[in-house]
């Protein structure tokens, strides 16, 4: 299935990120498919996060490539600057820890997501500051799209509550509308589901799977939560000490003997729910 | 020292922890005290120190302390751990707020009728012109400390960069102050931008320390280049600012004589005084703009967090010299008007000190405030001259007042933040939640 090009939107190959002595991420390649969900798994410190920093720009890898394809074209990840990938590429993503502006309101952290189109629409700030009607109606339409976003994650009602107030199920689905909002072509999702009760875990798998179902976006994911990655996934990468050790669907990666010993030498817990969540 | 989770046992006072505090309070103010109060000493006729003490007044503010120290940990055991939602009750909140609501529309009236209410006292007149020229400092430092969350503690040499612009360009080129306002503004944050780019990448202290430096070096730059800035001498006779070209003086064709009034020095000190009102004004109205405008979202934004905006996509290159340069231009404005009012300018102006009164209004203001900062400047600034009549215990009170303010409100006069955008009521955000930013 990775040899499929015209379905892909993520190709990464031969990705290796060292600090100092230590490998974090190994020759790893995988690819992730277009209104796919796929999943990143693996015990801690099996180097996820890292392979999330490589492709959103917060790191340079240290060699092999990460290619994004839009249509035709495909765009080297590893070559842009962070906030270019998110800008130029379409790639947004959520943080393990939340990463809100808790200072500012629900509908803000929206607004603030949609600053390059605001930026154009405002002149480079000037028509803005004249209050030009164009840039009016942009703003209407940027808030348009926030209310949607709201309604769509249950919080219009606290639109105008500041995010830090919020209740922590809520701040997570706030980002990834926050991330929404950025109207990315991929979603990258850093364990969305951590610190969610079993319904809130529900109300994010449904989530997430209508933003794929509806806006066509196609979501990477890293989850530890088995029954969020059992449930949704199309696709699933099992990483150890930052190879993989495992690929396929979500029923072939449970059978496979080599995840289950990953996941039995790190966490005997996770490796349980591997064996026994049905989906 | 009191059990939080039983409220019954809130009443019951801790005599013995009370006086140790209140020991320990008058132990610290006795060590600082006895030299600052108790000894004073004096260089005498042939260069010898005569000293003599005054212990008296030395044991009298110990004791002060001590039964202050006392007196308020006991209140405060007394009443147990209650916020002002609990000691205040909601009709008197409700009054403070409708104040609230009515204190910038009235402060604005009172500050266009200064002129005329106190025309005759040119002492008043001065001040109040002094005290605009730090609202409109402090409204230009809030661009980049107060939204963008930059710790500038060099923006005094904006205020140089503008005022040595006018200076200059009105005495070299004989421009008039009109066509060097914008100029010097320009210039000013041409400067800001050059300040940005080698401190984009440094965050909190070592923002502070780079600042620091760069507004010192301005200052020695001033002083050294003698061929251009005139160096300690400084610059002499700039020109007064003209209204539109008609001179404000004893002339023929001065305002007076075109008016067909009797001229008075004091039409000179009103117009300075709606030319400065104007600046500061037109500062606030654009700061306001820039806050519901994306560029202003995203100076908020990153002082809340850097890491998430450019995960969003935003550049946050250009946006933080974007406030660097904003902040940088309002300043360099305040220091073409500096230099217009006083006709004289030195590098003795733009000392450190300056940045740091500049600072200090901005933080004591609430950092993102506007009206926070208007009255910390009027405080500040109008609160020192109040003081005058103390003498030399007038820097003693005015710290003491400031330490107080710092403790009751440690996030500034108006510390809680107003969104900037919202669908059905706007609510004011905790300054609990308001990050400070990394600078």
């Amino acid at each position: 299935m990775s040899g499929d090009r015209t379905d892909r939107i993520l190709g990464v190959d031969q990705l290796t990120m060292r600090f100092g002595g230590i490998v974090a991420v190994n020759e790893l390649s995988f690819d992730a498919g277009r209104r796919r969900i796929t999943a990143l798994i693996g015990p801690n410190g099996a180097g996820k996060t890292t392979v999330f920093n490589c492709i959103t720009g917060f790191y340079k890898p240290t060699s092999g490539t990460i290619r994004l394809t839009h249509g035709a074209a495909e765009i080297a990840l590893e070559r842009l600057n962070d906030f270019r990938i998110a800008k130029q590429a379409k790639v947004a993503r959520t943080f393990q820890n939340i990463r809100l502006f808790p200072g500012m309101t629900a509908l803000e952290n929206l607004m603030v997501a949609q600053h390059n189109m605001l930026m154009r629409a405002s002149g480079l700030t000037l028509l803005g500051l004249i209050g030009a009607p164009s840039y009016r109606a942009a703003e209407k339409r940027a808030i348009d799209l926030a209310s949607f976003w709201l309604r769509r994650i249950g919080l219009f009602e606290r639109a105008d509550d500041a995010a830090g107030n919020l209740p922590y199920g809520d701040q997570r689905r706030l980002e990834i509308a926050r991330a929404m909002c950025t109207e990315p072509a991929l979603l990258c999702l850093d364990e969305p589901a951590a610190g969610l009760n079993a319904r809130e875990s529900a109300a994010l798998n449904e989530l997430l799977l209508s933003i794929r179902a509806e806006e066509g976006t196609s979501i990477l994911l890293i989850e530890h939560d088995m029954s969020v990655v059992m449930e949704i996934s199309d696709h699933v990468v099992v990483m150890d000490y930052g190879v993989k050790i495992a690929e396929g669907t979500p029923q072939q990666v449970r059978d496979d003997p080599k995840v289950i010993a990953a996941y039995l030498g790190a966490d005997e817990e996770e490796a349980i729910a591997v064996m026994e969540s049905d989906t | 020292m009191s059990e939080p989770d039983k409220p019954h046992a809130r009443r019951v006072l801790h005599f013995a922890f009370a006086f140790k505090k209140a020991a320990l309070s008058a132990f610290v103010s006795l060590v600082l005290f006895s030299l600052m109060v108790g000894i004073r000493t004096e260089a005498g006729p042939t260069g010898q120190l005569i000293y003599w003490t005054r212990f008296d007044e030395l044991a009298g503010l110990v004791a002060a302390t001590f039964v202050g120290s006392l007196v308020i940990e006991l209140v405060r055991q007394w009443l147990g751990p209650a916020g002002t939602s609990q000691l205040v009750p909601a009709s008197v909140q409700n009054g403070i707020a409708f104040a609230g609501r009515l204190l910038p529309p009235a402060l604005l009236i009172f500050t266009l009728l200064v002129p005329v209410i106190f025309y005759d006292q040119r002492y008043i007149l001065d001040l109040a012109i002094l005290v605009l020229t730090y609202v409109m400092l402090g409204w230009g430092l809030n661009v980049v400390v107060g939204l963008a969350g930059l710790l500038d503690l060099g923006y005094v040499a904006f205020y140089a960069v503008g005022a040595y612009s006018y200076a200059l360009l009105a005495t070299t080129f004989d421009l008039s102050f009109w066509v060097c306002l914008p100029l010097a503004g320009l210039l000013a944050s041409l400067w800001g931008v050059m300040l940005g780019f080698p401190v984009l990448r440094l965050r909190g202290d070592y923002l502070a320390i780079v600042t620091l430096a760069f507004g010192e070096i301005i200052r020695l730059v001033i002083i050294n280049w003698q061929s251009l800035t005139g160096g300690p001498n400084g610059i002499p006779s700039i020109p007064r600012p003209t209204l539109f070209g008609i001179p404000l003086d004893n002339s023929d064709d001065g305002l007076a004589a075109r008016l067909g009034i009797e001229f008075s020095p004091t039409h000179r000190i009103v117009f300075l005084f709606y030319l400065i009102l104007g600046l500061a004004l037109l500062t606030n109205w654009v700061t306001i703009r820039l806050r519901r405008l994306p560029i202003g979202r995203a100076w908020e934004a990153l002082r809340e967090d850097e890491v998430a905006c450019r995960a969003l996509g935003i550049n946050t290159t250009t946006t933080k010299l974007t406030a660097f340069a904003t902040g940088a231009m309002f300043g360099g404005f305040a220091g073409a008007f500096f230099a217009t009012r006083q006709g004289f300018i030195s590098p003795e102006s733009f000392t450190f000190q300056e940045s740091a009164l500049v600072l200090a209004i901005v933080v004591l203001g609430g950092m993102g405030s506007q009206l926070g900062v208007a009255l910390a400047a009027l405080a500040m600034i109008g609160g020192f001259e109040l003081f005058r009549g103390l003498e030399q215990y007038r820097m003693l009170v005015f710290g003491l007042a400031m330490v107080l303010l710092m403790i009751w409100r440690p996030r500034g006069i108006i510390g809680h933040r107003a969104p900037t955008v919202y669908l059905k009521e706007a609510h004011v955000i905790s300054s609990d939640l308001v990050k400070e930013g990394h600078g």
